[in-house]
């Protein structure tokens, strides 16, 4: 029972990472990335909400007619982005700028209204809660990930920090969103292999 | 088993198709392709100098050391003397700004081979010419570096002048006349080389001597080079300065990356349609694009672009242009 509740949690982080493998919410992996401060935020946000909504949704699961319930769930959802975004815009205004438009976007994000449906509307509530934090825990790395390498080689700072000093002459492809898709392309080709191989060796075990 | 038997079986085998084989390889046609190119890059080195030349030769180094390290990482034959990096490289080069500093051209270069080529799964399989993202991804990067020209190595000091298309959309017509000294003077300058522009872009003569060179060798044939270049003609010939057919279309048609474009680049095997009709609308397509954006867009010249643009719907031409096969369809 352990062993399980820490597989659903645990699958969020590689097996299926909502950026790398199911590629479920790529817009803020391009469009808030080009920094770490803006990538970990959203990442942080992403996650309260998920697992929120996860919470939400597993304890009304047997209240809502199905034939309603993804108006519920978009419900759920947007007051609780509501509520994480006015907290932002009280306590990281500068944050909220930089965020903008994305924030507000949250709602519409296919990863949280794919978790409510596939995983939250079916199991109780423990498990949905582990559930959406670690699919927020995968989320956030992945962005921490990409903005990281991004604000590197496109700005050569971390946080904002001079890493190459000031002779650094910078390719703006890698603050563009093109340098964002050619980075997240091979981003998921090195996923992709990790889990072939793991495949594999599992594979050759039961042999 | 006895020789005899097995001269027999020789004779009798059945092997599948093609049974007519060429004795084309690619290795002869690449080393053909860089002979071609060969006397457009000496005249860029010969008029841009020094500079011009290390560029290519680290745009040529740099794509044959990331062929060879990346075929060691993906465990493939490796291939560097087949000739291709090293086309990828000189086209590269000579797409580039003369100045251009070396580690762009370097980078611009592995990133053509890497991520253009390699990661697509190799020669044959790229979808876009590796060159041309490799160019795209540096304008991208540094467009300040990417759009720094001179006109000649010869004068005292490094000039920094604009290209004659960048002339022509910042100033006009008129103004690029009167800075050549007179239509014949400027078109004398766009035939020979004598302008500032890419490497191995401004010389007409010798690009156009390069391709007819590879079409009278059967690796090019005539259909993309002349569609392009006509196409832009005609449209730059309509949509000129002051209305209707007042375009220069003998300007538009040696100006910029057009020639070099047409004749080496939009031609290449792997990213253009296979069929000769598919040819003529891709040509046509690449054509109307640079003639868009030079009229219209917001860049100068768009040949890099335009052919890129191409190259993502080559798949979808060559679906529906495919040949019938002999003996369906056709009458009722």
């Amino acid at each position: 029972m352990k062993n399980s509740l820490w597989k659903v949690f645990s699958k969020g982080i590689i097996e299926e990472n909502p950026i790398l493998v199911l590629a479920l919410s790529l817009c803020p992996a391009l469009a808030v990335t080009s920094g770490v401060d803006t990538g970990l935020t959203m990442g942080l946000t992403v996650m309260f909400v998920i697992t929120a909504n996860n919470v939400v949704v597993s304890l009304i699961r047997h209240l809502v007619n199905p034939k309603v319930r993804v108006a519920v769930y978009v419900t759920s959802i947007a007051t609780i982005v509501t509520l994480a975004e006015l907290t932002l815009e009280a306590f990281a205004p500068m944050l909220y700028k930089a965020l903008g438009i994305y924030l507000a976007l949250v709602v519409v994000f296919a990863i949280i209204l794919a978790r409510a449906e596939v995983f939250a509307s079916k199991n109780k509530l423990f498990p949905s809660f582990l559930d959406g934090l670690g699919m927020g825990v995968g989320f956030t790395l992945a962005m921490v990930a990409i903005s990281v390498i991004r604000e590197i080689l496109g700005n050569g700072t971390i946080l904002g920090f001079q890493i190459f000093g000031e002779g650094y002459n910078a390719p703006l492809i890698m603050i563009l969103p093109a340098g964002a898709f050619v980075l997240i392309g091979y981003m998921v080709g090195a996923v992709n292999l990790h889990l072939q191989r793991k495949e594999r060796k599992m594979k050759e075990r039961d042999a | 088993m006895s020789s005899q038997t097995s001269v027999q079986e020789n004779i009798y085998s059945v092997s599948t198709s093609p049974h007519i084989k060429a004795d084309d390889t690619v290795q002869k046609i690449m080393w053909r392709v860089i002979m071609a190119l060969i006397p457009a890059a000496a005249f860029g080195v010969f008029y841009f100098g020094l500079s011009a030349f290390i560029n290519i030769a680290v745009s040529i180094a740099a794509a044959v050391v990331s062929e060879y390290l990346v075929q060691k990482v993906r465990k493939v034959k490796v291939t560097i003397t087949d000739g291709s990096a090293v086309i990828t490289g000189l086209l590269l080069a000579m797409c580039l700004p003369p100045d251009l500093p070396y580690y762009m051209t370097a980078l611009g270069s592995a990133f053509a081979i890497v991520v253009a080529k390699h990661s697509m799964g190799g020669l044959g399989f790229n979808i876009f010419n590796p060159a041309h993202i490799g160019r795209a991804a540096l304008m991208v990067s540094w467009p300040v570096a990417m759009t720094t020209w001179r006109t000649t190595e010869i004068s005292v000091d490094a000039v920094s002048t604009a290209t004659p298309l960048s002339v022509l959309k910042l100033e006009g017509y008129d103004s690029l006349v009167e800075l050549f000294g007179g239509k014949t003077e400027l078109y004398k300058a766009m035939l020979l080389g004598t302008r500032s522009g890419s490497i191995g872009e401004t010389c007409t003569v010798l690009l156009v001597l390069g391709g007819v060179y590879l079409m009278y060798k059967h690796i090019i044939s005539w259909h993309i080079p002349v569609c392009m270049i006509g196409t832009v003609a005609i449209v730059t010939w309509i949509f000129g300065p002051e209305g209707l057919f007042t375009g220069d279309p003998i300007f538009h048609m040696m100006a910029g990356g057009l020639i070099i474009g047409a004749f080496f680049m939009a031609t290449d095997m792997v990213t253009a349609p296979i069929t000769k009709k598919g040819q003529i609308i891709f040509a046509v397509g690449a054509g109307l694009l640079v003639s868009l954006i030079r009229l219209k867009g917001g860049y100068p010249e768009g040949v890099c672009y335009s052919i890129l643009l191409m190259n993502c719907v080559t798949p979808l031409i060559d679906r529906y242009v495919k040949p019938r096969i002999y003996g369906t369809g056709g009458g009722k």
